[in-house]
């Protein structure tokens, strides 16, 4: 499902934040990227949706190469994997349930279904209640769920999560990851990067630990 | 299909919203383009009136046909039968060298010189009304010349020839303005939409993040450009009706002095909606520019 062989990424300015980089990922997996900041955690989460190409090497992700992927075909990637941010990106200008319904505007649903489909999303994250409120006046857990019901709500068989507990309390982050464990439990292939260790040994799931651009041995 | 015209439906409502949003920088930015297209819109409209209305104004040209001394009775009645064969006339009347000497004693100054005269000095004429423009005039002033007992042709077309000419460079001069305030309507679309895409980069860029495609992204701004041109088509077809009407009561007073019921009147229905159609086509264009220049710059990193 996804792919990466030999995958070197240097920056301009000459960091490089992977080296050498192999792995593979089959459908259904729940795998946590470990690793402390630098390590080339969200390098390597921004090279799956093509945020980020390639120096050398490839990336595979449902069997397109990102590499050498058009710009008119990114959309159509991207569709199909579900972002969750650190910062979670919404949009302040619009209530919840708008911030829901960004996703269903370009893939063509009619109103009445996508409005259908959004909700069933925010009663997966628990936010139902709240979906007239303004994504501002919400707690940072409300806001990292919210941000998960967008990703999820075009159904992606990939979640890509970076960082989503970050700047949460414990339980809010335990509630998050649990969401996300629910999800991979209904066969999404979930990609999560973290460098909270409490929260990865207490799921025990399969982890790749990057150190400095590698795999750590 | 109906994927794609619900998608430009759904981006039209939502772009009708945002300018209602902001009721004042709407307005603001329709008065700009009204008032740019209201300028040269207002002197075609006085250039179409004055065309469509001088030859009525002083009826039609005349020619004037001054027929030799020694022009008998007959050859008076033989020379109006050839006249009345003549396309190119309208009207036709015969002034006698006897009706033209009695005009003469009416102005007084003549008065004194004409009582001292031994003979009539004048000759007998035709007073002809023409159609058609200076180079049809020329042709009839030649035709008029062959006729026999015809001693002279003045043709007063001089008139048109000027008048002609005067319209056609204001035809030329609203041309260029209408040029240049185009030029600004673009640029000013163009800052619209450059400010509207940086007012909304977080949206752009979480777009592109979750899968929206350029053309869906960049379709809102080319609806708002259309938009905003077309409102300022048609604010400044309100100022242009709003200025001749208010026109119109003095120019009336005016004319009818003149014994003349002139007024300018407005465009028709085809004018106006091409006008529009005009207007909007800029905006689309200004934010198309807009679009291509500033959208690419946003990516999310």
């Amino acid at each position: 499902m996804i792919s990466f062989n030999q995958v070197r990424k240097s920056y301009r300015g000459g960091h490089e934040a992977l080296r050498e980089l192999s792995f593979a990922i089959e459908p259904g997996e729940l795998v946590f990227i470990t690793g402390r900041s630098g390590a080339g955690k969200s390098t390597l989460l921004k090279l799956i949706p093509a945020i980020e190409r390639p120096t050398s090497g490839t990336v595979l992700v449902n069997g397109q190469n990102i590499g050498s992927m058009r710009r008119a075909a990114i959309p159509y990637l991207r569709r199909n994997l579900g972002l969750v941010f650190q910062d979670q990106k919404l949009l302040y200008d619009r209530n919840v349930f708008d911030n829901v319904m960004l996703p269903l505007a370009f893939t063509g649903h009619a109103h009445k279904e996508a409005a259908r489909r959004a909700r069933a999303a925010l009663d997966k994250v628990g936010l139902l209640a709240r979906e007239k409120a303004n994504p501002i006046t919400l707690s940072g857990g409300e806001q990292q769920r919210l941000c998960i019901a967008r990703a999820v709500v075009n159904r992606p068989s990939i979640l890509l999560a970076d960082e989503p507990t970050a700047s949460l309390d414990s339980a809010s982050a335990a509630e998050v990851v649990e969401m996300f464990r629910a999800f991979n439990q209904v066969g999404v292939t979930v990609l999560i990067a973290t460098h909270d260790e409490a929260l990865v040994q207490r799921l025990n799931p399969r982890v790749l630990a990057l150190e400095q651009g590698r795999l750590a041995a | 299909m109906s994927t794609w015209l619900r998608q430009h439906w759904q981006t039209l409502g939502m772009t009708l919203g945002r300018l209602a949003r902001d009721p004042l920088a709407a307005l603001l930015n329709v008065m700009v383009i009204g008032v740019a297209l209201a300028l040269p819109l207002g002197g075609y409209l006085l250039l179409q009136n004055l065309a469509g209305v001088a030859p009525r104004m002083t009826g039609s040209p005349q020619v004037s046909l001054f027929l030799a001394q020694d022009a008998g009775k007959n050859d008076i009645a033989a020379l109006e039968a050839q006249l009345k064969q003549i396309p190119g006339i309208s009207a036709l009347r015969f002034v006698s060298r006897e009706q033209a000497l009695e005009g003469l004693k009416q102005s007084e100054n003549l008065a004194d010189v004409i009582a001292a005269l031994q003979t009539n000095p004048l000759p007998d004429a035709f007073v002809l009304e023409a159609r058609g423009g200076a180079a049809e005039l020329e042709k009839l002033e030649t035709q008029l010349g062959a006729l026999p007992k015809v001693a002279h042709v003045q043709l007063d077309s001089a008139w048109v020839r000027r008048l002609e000419s005067l319209l056609a460079l204001g035809r030329m001069a609203v041309m260029i303005l209408a040029a240049l305030l185009a030029c600004g309507l673009v640029a000013v679309t163009f800052n619209t939409i450059r400010l509207q895409i940086l007012t909304q980069k977080d949206e752009i860029e979480v777009s592109k993040l979750i899968g929206a495609t350029d053309a869906f992204i960049r379709r809102p701004f080319f609806h708002l450009g259309f938009v905003q041109g077309a409102l300022g088509g048609l604010a400044a077809l309100a100022i242009v009706y709003l200025s001749m009407q208010i026109l119109n009561g003095s120019i009336l007073a005016l004319a009818q002095l003149y014994g003349s019921d002139f007024k300018l009147r407005f465009f028709g229905m085809i004018d106006c909606l091409a006008l529009l159609a005009f207007a909007a086509v800029l905006g689309w264009v200004g934010a198309y520019m807009s679009v291509s220049r500033h959208l690419s710059g946003i990516e999310p990193r």
